[in-house]
């Protein structure tokens, strides 16, 4: 999986080169292992919300790689019919509620979907990721404190990456960081190497134990390094010279590799799972690049039922 | 029919949904205690503080929280207060709520109803007296609700909640009290964008919304007693807005004035004078007039607060003018 969402932006990054995808797209290169460590110990049913860099996200919880290029193309076949792009891309067939362009403001949509799994008493849960610039946002007290006093069934994840768009989020967040200010709100904290698939995965199998087990809310803070600048067009000048190349040895991916050959696992073995990666990624771009546009009538279409722009838009 | 105030016909409304559909809630803050205006009184009661919950002092996830609610196949009601407290959740109605349906392409529906109480209600000063109902009308995505009466507060209430759009239902602080008959059906429901002819007349249109729809009708009786017959539609909602009535009832009488206690400028009043501008303005007999608040916040001392109202009179002589 890992090697998938990675094959996936790194040929959307590509279609951005070709001038194909259109908009921005927020490349979570370097941060594979943390949807990847969570979402397995997820099922379909469970729910997932998203940030605006949330392609491994959405490719983690199931949907198809297909219609996410399709998507990041604006092209009919896309999992929002071209209408929403990489930043709003949504796969509710898979529990999937929705990438957001609006940093943090998933954070209390998830307690609401939570609100609802709690009121309905299924027997369901949700993730929600953001990201460490979220953090200084009042959705993040208010969505955290909301989880924590109705008891509800979501883990929070903080992905950081160590920058807030193009900025140092130490440089403007005061405190001992995500986890201190979720246990601050009470909401238990788990801090993890976010590169470690395996240590991710254990922490998720822990927390999520947690919160299917009825104790309410969970708090995961994974520290990871966004190998890519802010957005595909971002060649990041701000980072300090050699940043990136200390990181390296740091890559998720590389550490996973590396794992696997110490365990017995053959490189050939590993490499054929790149190379999957990519081919299947490479037939989704072409996929995408032969499909069309959706019709101009599409702008009318599910905007609202009553007072509809299909029937009069002025 | 019964005689209930327009907040009690309010709380029916909600009871009767409440009843009826599992899946229906609410959530505000201190519902627990019939809300603030007692909108809510009994109700948790009733079904519980799981269904009628309070809400901690947090706007932006009292309203983001009923949105991933709303798309996770529950229907919430969320009250806001004062329709300038949601001002704290905008983001969640205008980017979240409005949006979440088309940006998907069709995979969500947010069937969501968020309670704005709106108005000057006396010294309530410039935080609380607001009247903003503009700003959604502009938001595609978004139903906007301003009942007049009674029974219009329980069926479109009602309306609001079955529906499966968004809809921004501000009640007028200054009706709570308001007394007439309303219907006991409980599948009583008013549509939104059908107006209501609130008196007939044939020499102007005067159209209104909200509490103002009594202040037009107000001066429509006075009108009459000069000779002025003046026909005055509440348009209930402004999004969808009943343009044909609106359209029919000025072809007829060649005269439109639009009054609302907004603001003016850009109010909504602006939409409807150019449309009517647009579609009749070879045909009328004057240009049409608008009535709103001055540009100045609410004050709380009194004639301060008062100066910003549009009066029975004002409109008097506005439509006095017209017929000149």
């Amino acid at each position: 999986m890992m090697h998938r969402i990675r094959a996936l932006e790194e040929v959307a990054l590509r279609g951005l080169a070709d001038k194909v995808v259109l908009g921005a797209i927020h490349p979570s290169i370097g941060q594979e292992a943390v949807p990847v460590g969570v979402m397995g110990h997820m099922s379909a049913d469970d729910l997932l919300l998203s940030t605006h860099r949330g392609h491994g996200h959405t490719l983690a919880k199931g949907a198809s790689a297909t219609a996410m290029m399709h998507e990041l193309l604006g092209r009919v076949g896309g999992n929002c019919g071209g209408k929403g792009g990489s930043m709003h891309i949504a796969d509710f067939e898979v529990g999937m509620l929705g990438a957001n362009g609006v940093v943090g403001a998933n954070i209390v949509i998830a307690a609401g979907a939570a609100h609802a799994i709690k009121l309905r008493r299924e027997n369901r849960m949700v993730a929600c990721f953001f990201g460490d610039g979220a953090i200084n946002r009042g959705p993040f007290l208010e969505g955290l404190n909301w989880a924590a006093v109705f008891r509800l069934p979501v883990l929070f994840v903080c992905e950081d990456n160590g920058y807030s768009a193009t900025t140092r989020t130490a440089t403007m967040t005061a405190g001992a960081g995500p986890a201190a200010r979720a246990r601050a709100i009470g909401v238990p904290a788990v801090e993890v190497d976010g590169n470690d698939v395996l240590a991710v995965d254990a922490a998720a199998a822990e927390l999520i134990g947690a919160i299917r087990a009825g104790d309410g809310p969970r708090f995961l803070h994974a520290r990871t390094y966004r190998i890519t600048g802010h957005t595909g067009a971002d060649p990041a000048t701000y980072r300090p010279a050699g940043e990136v190349e200390a990181q390296a040895h740091n890559d998720p991916i590389g550490r996973a590799r590396d794992t696997l050959l110490a365990a017995g696992v053959a490189a050939a073995e590993v490499d054929a799972v790149r190379a999957a990666a990519l081919a299947e990624m490479e037939a989704a771009y072409g996929s995408a690049r032969a499909a069309p546009y959706p019709p101009a009538d599409q702008a009318f279409v599910d905007v609202q039922d009553i007072g509809s722009p299909a029937v009069e838009a002025y | 029919m019964a005689r209930l105030s327009y907040l009690d016909a309010g709380r029916a409304a909600l009871a009767e949904e409440l009843a009826r559909d599992p899946l229906v809630w609410a959530i505000g803050e201190d519902l627990g205690r019939g809300g603030v205006f007692g909108q809510y009184r009994g109700l948790t009661e009733t079904f519980g503080p799981d269904r009628v919950s309070d809400a901690p002092i947090s706007e932006a996830a009292i309203l983001g929280a009923a949105v991933g609610a709303a798309m996770t196949g529950t229907r919430p009601v969320v009250e806001m207060r004062f329709s300038d407290f949601a001002l704290c959740a905008v983001d969640e109605l205008v980017n979240q709520a409005a949006k979440a349906r088309f940006m998907f392409g069709g995979q969500a529906r947010v069937p969501l109803v968020v309670r704005e109480p709106i108005g000057m209600w006396r010294s309530s000063a410039a935080q609380h007296s607001q009247s903003l109902e503009s700003w959604y009308a502009h938001i595609p995505g978004l139903v906007v609700a301003c009942p007049a009466t009674p029974a219009d507060n329980k069926g479109m209430l009602k309306a609001a909640i079955r529906c499966d759009d968004p809809v921004v239902y501000m009640e007028h602080k200054n009706l709570w009290g308001l007394e007439d008959e309303v219907p006991d059906d409980p599948d009583y429901l008013v549509p939104f964008g059908e107006a209501r002819i609130v008196r007939g007349g044939g020499d102007a249109t005067i159209v209104s919304w909200s509490a103002q729809v009594h202040v037009a009708a107000a001066a429509a009786e006075a009108l009459a007693g000069q000779g002025i017959e003046a026909e005055v539609i509440d348009l209930r909602s402004i999004w969808p807005w009943d343009k044909e009535r609106v359209l029919a009832s000025v072809a007829r009488t060649g005269r439109l004035l639009v009054t609302h206690e907004a603001v003016a400028v850009a109010g909504f009043g602006a939409e409807i004078a150019a449309t009517v501008a647009e579609r009749l303005g070879r045909d009328l007999k004057t240009p049409v007039r608008r009535l709103g608040a001055p540009r100045a916040p609410v004050g709380y001392a009194p004639p301060v607060e008062d100066a910003v109202r549009v009066s029975r009179d004002a409109i008097v002589a506005a439509v006095t003018e017209m017929m000149r």
